[in-house]
């Protein structure tokens, strides 16, 4: 694994136990009581995104219907309504995977983005026809700001994989 | 399918097709969706989730409550004297009515004793905190700091100094989610407080509310106020709820009639439960089915 296919480091195999802690953490930051403050970045779709292109194999539909109804109750959304965006989401993206990871982050960040827009879309149209009123355009924002956020958290997320560049033979391990 | 009729090796096996899947997980959501939306189904499977969820949604709240209560410790000096004068203020204003109420209610009592009509619901109350709004942004609601342990239950009443402004919908053990009257899917039966009109209050979104079922030559016009009327069994009667701001018989059969709250329903922060302390009676049976059966089986 590199961390794009352009480049010519190796990574270390990503483990199964850091990938789903970083999927609670990313729920644990979504539980956090802002109130409607609109523009906040949806992490849960972000970190699933970002597994869906790193591990296609690993992380898909399944872990996407999971962690969207954990969502819909943790936030009092109605239930279905972030798994149904977040598996239409891990599908895009899975699709996307081996495509995607020909380029470098910024330009995964543009091919992130419509597919974030879609998975919000999905839910708008959801509530809208069980009769909730529409939530108004900044509802949107909240794709742009995790957009903004995809460079940084690619660093993060992909920190316990790299090795260092030059071996040091006298390191014990 | 290789050519010998032999399966795949265990490599290539990955389990149906991407489009399978997905529209196996869209069906199963939709599913849930409508249970959930239309039926109310999935409260027991919400619960149940919720005992799973609970930890980390009080971890995450911390870092909020931190917040606020530092907000709350440095308030200035000022300000606390300033709020304590207002209050003092207050305080003699409400004695003072409170002392007329006193005595209006063993008068009342009175006549009512003399009338042998049947006592007042009885009320009890539980003061509570809005938290903050719950995050949804499909629905008017907020979040109470009050639950099933301080005596919560779904279907209470909740009111600030002013008026109603909603209804406590779930509870949690030490938090409760209230629908507020302007979301669109919450319903409250009124009367119109001059002359005992009885209706339906639908919230309408964007903070407003509707009366609706009205019939367009009905005696109601602009300022009346609305009061709960009790009907349903769940809200005390003559709570104030809204005022008509505007009607329009022209529109249908029915009138348009729209409200605006009295009580601060976006905006108040210390808010009290009201409950009735007696069940109200059973509602009457319906006629049994079973009856024309046994006509039809002679």
């Amino acid at each position: 694994m590199q961390p794009s296919n352009r480049s010519s480091r190796i990574l270390l195999p990503a483990k199964s136990w850091f990938i789903y802690f970083s999927l609670i953490v990313a729920l644990g930051l979504v539980y956090i009581p802002t109130g409607r403050t609109p523009g906040l970045p949806d992490w849960v779709a972000l970190v699933l995104a970002f597994w869906c292109i790193r591990e296609p194999l690993r992380i898909g539909m399944g872990a996407g219907f999971v962690f969207g109804v954990l969502v819909d109750i943790g936030l009092g959304a109605a239930l279905g309504q972030h798994a149904l965006a977040y598996v239409v989401l891990a599908y895009l993206v899975n699709g996307l995977a081996r495509r995607l990871m020909w380029f470098p982050p910024l330009e995964q960040a543009l091919h992130v983005l419509p597919m974030l827009l879609v998975s919000q879309v999905l839910m708008v149209v959801v509530r809208m026809i069980a009769g909730a009123e529409f939530p108004g355009w900044p509802y949107f924002l909240s794709s742009f700001t995790s957009v903004l956020l995809w460079l940084p958290l690619t660093y993060l997320l992909l920190l316990p994989q790299y090795q260092p560049v030059d071996r040091d033979d006298n390191r014990p391990i | 399918m290789s050519l010998v009729g032999h399966k795949p090796p265990p490599i290539f096996r990955r389990g149906p097709a991407p489009l399978v899947r997905l529209l196996l997980f869209v069906g199963l959501c939709l599913a849930m969706l409508v249970s959930d939306l239309r039926f109310r189904y999935l409260e027991v499977f919400r619960h149940a989730l919720t005992v799973v969820t609970y930890p980390l949604q009080m971890a995450a709240a911390t870092p909020a409550d931190v917040v606020r209560n530092a907000s709350v410790y440095f308030a200035t000096l000022v300000e606390v004297q300033r709020d304590n004068a207002e209050l003092r203020r207050q305080q003699l204003g409400s004695g003072e009515r409170l002392l007329r109420f006193e005595l209006l209610e063993q008068e009342n009592a009175h006549l009512r004793g003399l009338l042998e009509m049947s006592k007042r619901v009885q009320t009890r109350s539980i003061a509570a905190d809005i938290l903050y709004n719950a995050p949804d942004p499909f629905a008017r609601k907020v979040i109470l700091d009050r639950g099933a342990q301080q005596g919560i239950e779904a279907g209470l009443a909740v009111v600030d100094a002013s008026g109603v402004i909603g209804q406590v919908t779930r509870v949690f053990p030490v938090q409760s989610e209230v629908t507020l009257l302007t979301d669109r899917n919450q319903a409250i039966p009124v009367q119109v407080e001059r002359n005992g009109l009885r209706g339906v209050l639908f919230g309408a979104g964007h903070g407003r509310l509707e009366l609706r079922f009205v019939i367009g030559s009905a005696d109601i016009r602009p300022g009346d106020r609305l009061v709960t009327s009790g009907l349903d069994g769940i809200f005390v009667p003559g709570l104030p709820v809204a005022e008509v701001t505007l009607v329009d018989r022209e529109a249908d059969a029915f009138a348009t009639i729209v409200c605006a709250p009295l009580g601060g329903v976006e905006r108040s922060v210390q808010v009290l439960v009201l409950g009735r302390v007696q069940l109200p009676p059973p509602p009457p049976p319906k006629p049994e089915p079973a009856a024309d059966k046994k006509t039809r089986g002679r």
